[in-house]
């Protein structure tokens, strides 16, 4: 016996492979594997947090100016991140700028570096220079040393603070966020559409997948925007504008009540349709991801918090503010690990079965290596690193006051986290 | 105030300008011709419709001289992609699973070990049981290694079974090939001649087409870090040589052949015309061109 059969033989006896799978199929983790899960994950929160600062700029929402900076200063540190796990996925990343320089306009993936590209160079960069702009030139002229060079490199050499330049400002501000909106839909529903596109196989190719991406996306932006703003005002020691917070936790809740219905539907479809592989998904559902979809993403992720903000909802001011503070952290922590478990449910999940739809695969992540736990884990914590240097250098407390960004704002009620 | 009247006065000096006046006559001549089709517009339009239509063949041609240059395939250089249609048929009943096709993929390609461009299955039908109102009872499927060393017996006792047969499988070649639609750089791509290819340079090593591909005839090369599938053994059927696992199929399971140079009594021919061919997975809507004979409906 050659030590492949025998290689094969005890890949076939170990619990890794159950019934039949392709030959091709039988590797010892996933062909995309927790890498994969950040990927989407981390795009989604981009977009979300956007969504939650064109809510300020575009609808007028007035009570959420203090997370307003927050939220675009969130999307970026993320949207830097964003394309860190494909890189250290790809099999040649030297040969990454082939996506654009040469792109295949009929793959999804191909789109990506465009799709990519327009959102940080056209929308978000430009929105928070236009936003920055008055700012970077009077904290330039106030702070000496790095930070006024910093700052001054910053007004790329626009110094014209006249009432015209600064109107300029405002309303390409606005202009920028309008075309922000559809942009951060066409970022992450391309990301469903990756998985969405694959016909091949039944538990990704579904035309509702790059809606619920969206609707996730939104879900879980929202709600790190709400977690940055707890934890920022928890580090600072100062209140949170319960203003703010309960007008968040609000939409936070719709968008969640907008995406477990249409994630309910997608799976009410798949069962009522009942389609060739449909055995398969249910078994998988239920046995492969028991922890991850029914517990993690629609126990703790979904149902919980809907009962927790629900009932916030219901109750209202009645509850005391710091019970109402407790109980909002604890559903953003849940939702954001509830999407996150959607997104591996998505991934790992559409890998956990052979394209034969005859047998079983089974994933046991790596703590190290290319593939492994740690780099993930790393991934995912870059932006929150990235996220404090913004802070520290955009929204300092010690940076002077100055007039809000919208134009015909109020300031708001409680004390902002950003500004002193 | 002042500025406002300055913009005015522009403006008036523009519109008096010569260019102004100018444009102005250019756009009341258009207007009076505006909407008529002219003869000579018309001549124009028609002889660029012809015009394209006649350059398609040759943006084809040279695409593919494109593809055969700029393409890592190894194909010999006199070689004309055009000029071929290459297509692989499966005889089901006529496959032996001795296995000598697989090893012959792996010597001839020099395939990492445990992954296949191509493999056999073995299907095992069980009777049904005798109250359960079915025609057939359980199917069950392997294929140890590849099935690189033949099949050992079955562990099911011959009375419990209905049917056994062996299923050859490899790329299917297909006419909307999933894998090259999704590849984000084009590195992945279907040739003139029917094979469908991988730019080994060119490959970024995203695994985007070995998800696509509903055959499980793709993986990744863990040598080369990119994707890996089933040439049709390219550097020899372009020397006129027969794919290695069509050689050495010793039941003539496999019959490969040229749709473009049909040979005399040609075998590929034959098959096609003796035999109901089908296709895997062609729900899908992938135009899988592999044709097999004799499968049954529990092959996926």
């Amino acid at each position: 016996m050659t030590d492949n059969a025998i290689l094969t033989n005890v890949a076939e006896a170990l619990p890794q492979f159950k019934d039949y799978v392709y030959p091709n199929e039988r590797t010892l983790h996933p062909l995309w594997s927790v890498l994969i899960v950040v990927y989407p994950y981390i795009t989604g929160l981009v977009a979300g947090a956007f969504i939650m600062a064109s809510l300020v700029r575009v609808f007028k929402v007035k009570a959420l100016e203090p997370i307003y900076r927050l939220a675009l200063l969130t999307a970026l540190a993320f949207l830097l991140c964003a394309t860190l796990p494909l890189l250290f996925h790809l099999g040649h990343p030297e040969r990454c700028f082939e996506i654009m320089m040469t792109p295949h306009f009929s793959s999804p993936m191909a789109m990506f570096g465009f799709v990519y590209a327009w959102y940080l160079m056209a929308v978000l960069l430009l929105e928070l220079w236009f936003d920055y702009r008055r700012d970077f030139v009077e904290w330039s002229k106030m702070e000496s040393g790095m930070r006024a060079l910093i700052y001054r490199a910053f007004t790329l050499g626009v110094t014209d603070l006249s009432e015209p330049a600064l109107g300029l400002d405002r309303k390409m501000g606005r202009i920028i966020s309008i075309v922000g909106i559809p942009s951060a839909f066409l970022l992450h529903g391309y990301v469903g559409f990756i998985f969405g596109s694959i016909k091949a196989n039944p538990w990704w190719g579904n035309v509702l997948m790059p809606i619920i991406f969206i609707l996730s996306a939104v879900v879980s932006g929202m709600a790190l925007c709400v977690f940055a703003y707890m934890f920022l005002c928890w580090a600072r020691r100062i209140t949170a504008d319960m203003r703010c917070l309960d007008l968040m936790i609000r939409f936070l809740f719709y968008a969640l009540v907008l995406d477990a219905s249409i994630e309910g539907l997608d799976w009410l479809h798949r069962l009522y349709s009942a389609e060739e592989g449909i055995e398969v998904l249910k078994y998988v559902a239920t046995s492969k991801l028991f922890y991850t979809l029914l517990i993690g993403q629609a126990c703790m992720g979904t149902l919980v918090p809907l009962l927790l903000m629900g009932s916030m909802q219901i109750a209202g001011k009645k509850v005391a503010e710091l019970n109402r503070r407790r109980i909002y952290f604890s559903a953003t922590v849940l939702i954001l690990a509830g999407v996150l478990a959607m997104r591996w449910n998505v991934v790992i999940g559409g890998q956990l079965f052979s394209k034969s739809l005859r047998g079983f695969m089974s994933y046991k992540m790596e703590f190290g290596g290319p593939e492994g736990w740690w780099l993930s884990a790393a991934l995912l914590a870059l932006p929150f690193v990235i996220l404090t240097v913004f802070v520290k250098y955009f929204l300092a407390r010690d940076l002077p006051t100055l007039e809000n960004v919208v134009p015909g704002a109020t300031p708001p009620a409680g004390p902002p986290p950003a500004r002193a | 105030m002042t500025e406002n009247a300055t913009k005015a006065e522009g403006r008036r000096q523009k519109a008096e300008s010569p260019t102004a006046a100018t444009g102005v006559l250019r756009r009341s001549q258009n207007a009076a011709t505006g909407g008529n089709v002219t003869r000579r517009g018309m001549l124009r339009s028609l002889a660029g419709i012809v015009g394209g239509i006649l350059a398609l063949p040759v943006a084809r041609v040279c695409k593919a001289a494109v593809q055969n240059g700029l393409a890592s395939a190894p194909a010999p250089s006199g070689y004309d992609p055009t000029q071929h249609k290459w297509l692989m048929a499966l005889d089901v009943d006529r496959c032996i699973g001795c296995g000598m096709c697989v090893e012959a993929c792996q010597a001839e390609n020099d395939v990492p070990q445990g992954f296949f461009r191509t493999w056999i299955e073995r299907y095992v039908i069980k009777k049904p049981a005798s109250d359960s109102g079915k025609a057939r009872g359980a199917t069950v499927v392997d294929s140890p290694d590849g099935g690189i060393k033949g099949f050992p017996a079955s562990l099911i006792p011959k009375e419990e079974i209905l049917k056994s047969f062996f299923v050859p499988k490899m790329c299917n070649l297909c006419e909307q090939s999933p894998c090259t639609q999704v590849c984000p750089v084009g590195a992945t791509f279907d040739a003139p001649d029917g094979a469908v290819l991988v730019d080994r340079k060119y490959c970024i090593g995203c695994g985007f087409c070995i998800q696509a591909c509903p055959y499980g005839c793709r993986f990744f090369n863990s040598v080369t870090h990119t994707a890996d599938k089933c040439t049709l053994c390219y550097h020899r059927i372009t020397r006129g040589l027969k794919p290695a696992c069509v050689e050495i199929c010793p039941s003539q399971a496999r019959i490969f052949g040229d749709l473009k140079h049909p040979v005399a009594d040609d075998p590929l021919q034959r098959f096609i015309a003796n035999n109901k061919v089908e296709a895997l997975k062609a729900s899908l809507g992938t135009g899988p061109r592999v044709a097999y004979a004799g499968l049954d409906e529990v092959v996926r």
